[in-house]
């Protein structure tokens, strides 16, 4: 933990060149979308419901091909990087195996890889008691609590040892303070283990409490409006939710999401 | 890090005394789930004997409980053979109509064009009632055996396949694109995705089929019955009603019933024990 990462301090990850997206049904959920993100950044993805959010980061992870431009993350188009270029992705749900326990669920990219369950034991346990589950390997996702099984879900994410990890709303379902438990958290995890972030949220505070990068995009086409840096330093705790930065940042970024909102009908 | 603050006890350090009132509770319902129904079957038939005597029914209309229990043991060498005749009949069909349906259900779920093509004529199957494909059938294939077995397999396959090739199609879709991300072979894909997916389809199905290729058995045994050498238990009924024997009757309609009874057991058990500790359709639910 000696050196702390910041964004644009280390070489480029993610390029996404004028990448524009258009569903079968002629739906355009991304145009013109041309980011750029260095490794160690923590960037959010802010922006009203239907902006193509999620689309980006499926687009990033390699799931959904993209309809023009490029992506290339690591050098690699996006989807096809090689071995250590392993994403970790956690969806808005916490998507587990309901037949199988908390240790299986999280062994699970472990075990499409080909290792057996002797040798991943030991990753597999150190990704649970870094979520602090340890005591719930054998229990089924039923059994758990939303929270529970949202870190779950980010054991899951980070038991390949990714550099980077894209989260889809993951806490959008929680209570408040559920909520900032589990921001700390991954925060730690990110600080510990240098990873890049891109973290997909509704919520203006949230991606000012977590992000040194916020991208605000604005839908109907969806497309990046704002790019807006946060230069305050970490790490970052409940006395940096009072200080007189943190409610800066609050208004910058909501008054730039606000100007989203102006050319959006929501009765359509 | 310092996570693990928010984690509750976890279940096993929760007492489990004796006296616990839940346990008690389910400890109750348990043993009520096993009493309440033999009580009841065993009221019914009471009064039924109570009722055969006292209104001094002719045996060849309704026969007493009693009579029928002794029929079972004067005839049993020959309803047993008849018996064992009808289980192996319907516990072929029945495995015939899981690999057919099973294989068949991956071979849809695979391909659409495959499925679009095919699966008017497992329609038509289905849609046909038994008794009127059995003379067909019976015509065609020599070895009466085989006959019936295509028979109670026509009944059986349906619900298999359909259900097989659905629940194969119904895993999450965010399941799926995990399996994509971590490059999962289409092998991996479906042994640790699609099967685990489909197992409650195809455990529904396998209620249903199992019934089903009894009845089918059965109906088309009855379709056959003329033919002669065969002896399951739909023989014994008509060849009693032949002979006006309605004692004998009651007595083979209660093995055809019990083996039912004995298959819906079964297969409600393995659906238990395969499904209990994860499926909403097999848990119990608190409270
Ligand atoms: N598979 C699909 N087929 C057609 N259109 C789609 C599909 N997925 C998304 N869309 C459309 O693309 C647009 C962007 O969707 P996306 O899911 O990326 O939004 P989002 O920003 O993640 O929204 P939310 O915050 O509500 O999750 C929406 O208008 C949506 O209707
Ligand atoms: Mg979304």
């Amino acid at each position: 933990m000696t050196k702390l990462p910041f964004h644009g301090d280390q070489a480029e990850l993610i390029s996404m060149r004028d990448v524009d997206k258009v569903f079968g049904n002629g739906t355009v959920a991304v145009r013109d979308m041309s980011l750029s993100i260095n490794q160690g950044e923590f960037v959010s993805f802010l922006g009203p419901s239907g902006c193509g959010k999620s689309t980006a980061l499926k687009m990033i992870s390699g799931l959904l091909s993209v309809s023009k431009g490029s992506i290339t993350v690591n050098g690699h188009p996006a989807g096809a990087g090689g071995d250590g270029d392993d994403i970790g992705y956690v969806f808005q749900e916490a998507t587990l195996m309901p037949w199988a326990n908390v240790f299986e669920n999280v062994y699970l990219p472990l075990k499409l890889r080909g290792l057996k369950k002797a040798q991943a034991r030991e990753r597999v346990e150190n990704v649970l008691s870094m979520v602090g589950l340890m005591n719930f390997a054998k229990s089924y996702p039923r059994e758990l609590s939303g929270g529970m099984r949202m870190r779950v879900s980010i054991a899951r994410a980070m038991v390949t040892k990714p550099k980077l990890l894209l989260m889809d709303e993951p806490f959008a379902a929680l209570d408040e303070m559920t909520r900032t438990k589990l921001n700390d958290e991954v925060l730690s995890l990110w600080k510990t283990h240098g990873l890049s972030v891109i973290f997909v949220t509704h919520s203006v505070f949230e991606s000012v409490y977590l992000s040194s990068r916020v991208v605000v995009m604005a839908a109907r086409p969806g497309r990046v409006v704002h790019d807006i840096p946060l230069t305050s330093g970490y790490p970052r705790n409940a006395a940096y939710r009072m200080s007189p930065e943190y409610a800066e940042s609050c208004k910058t970024v909501s008054s730039a999401l606000e100007g989203t909102l102006d050319n959006v009908d929501l009765n359509h | 890090m310092s996570t693990s603050t928010i984690d509750p006890t976890p279940a096993a350090e929760i007492a489990t005394s004796r006296n616990n009132p839940v346990i008690r509770r389910e400890r109750r319902e348990k043993r009520l789930r096993i009493v309440l129904p033999i009580a009841a079957i065993a009221i019914a038939l009471a009064l039924w004997e109570f009722l055969v005597w006292y209104n001094e029914v002719p045996h060849y209309l309704i026969p007493a409980p009693s009579l029928i229990a002794k029929t079972l043991v004067t005839d049993w060498a020959s309803l047993m053979q008849s018996a064992v005749f009808t289980v192996k009949l319907t516990l072929m069909s029945l495995g015939l109509a899981i690999v057919g349906g099973v294989l068949l259900g991956m071979l849809f779920a695979l391909s659409r064009p495959i499925e679009m093509s095919l699966f008017p004529f497992a329609v038509i199957m289905q849609v046909t009632p038994i008794v009127a494909i059995a003379p067909l059938i019976l015509i065609y294939v020599s070895n009466t055996f085989v006959a019936l077995l295509i028979c109670a397999w026509i009944v059986a396959f349906f619900p298999i396949l359909s259900n097989t090739a659905i629940g194969l199609r119904s895993a999450d879709h965010n399941l799926r694109d995990l399996f994509s991300l971590y490059r999962a072979t289409p092998l991996q894909r479906l042994r640790y995705l699609l099967v685990p997916s489909a197992l409650p389809y195809f455990m529904a199905a396998l209620k249903i089929a199992g019934g089903l290729a009894l009845i089918g058995a059965v109906v088309a045994e009855f379709v056959a019955g003329t033919a002669g050498q065969n002896t399951g238990l739909a023989s014994r009924i008509l060849e009693s009603s032949f002979r006006n024997e309605i004692p004998r009757m009651f007595a083979a309609l209660f093995l055809v019933s019990l083996l039912g009874v004995v298959i819906f057991l079964f297969t409600s058990w393995l659906s238990r024990a395969v499904l209990g500790h994860w499926h909403e359709s097999e848990i119990k639910r608190e409270g």
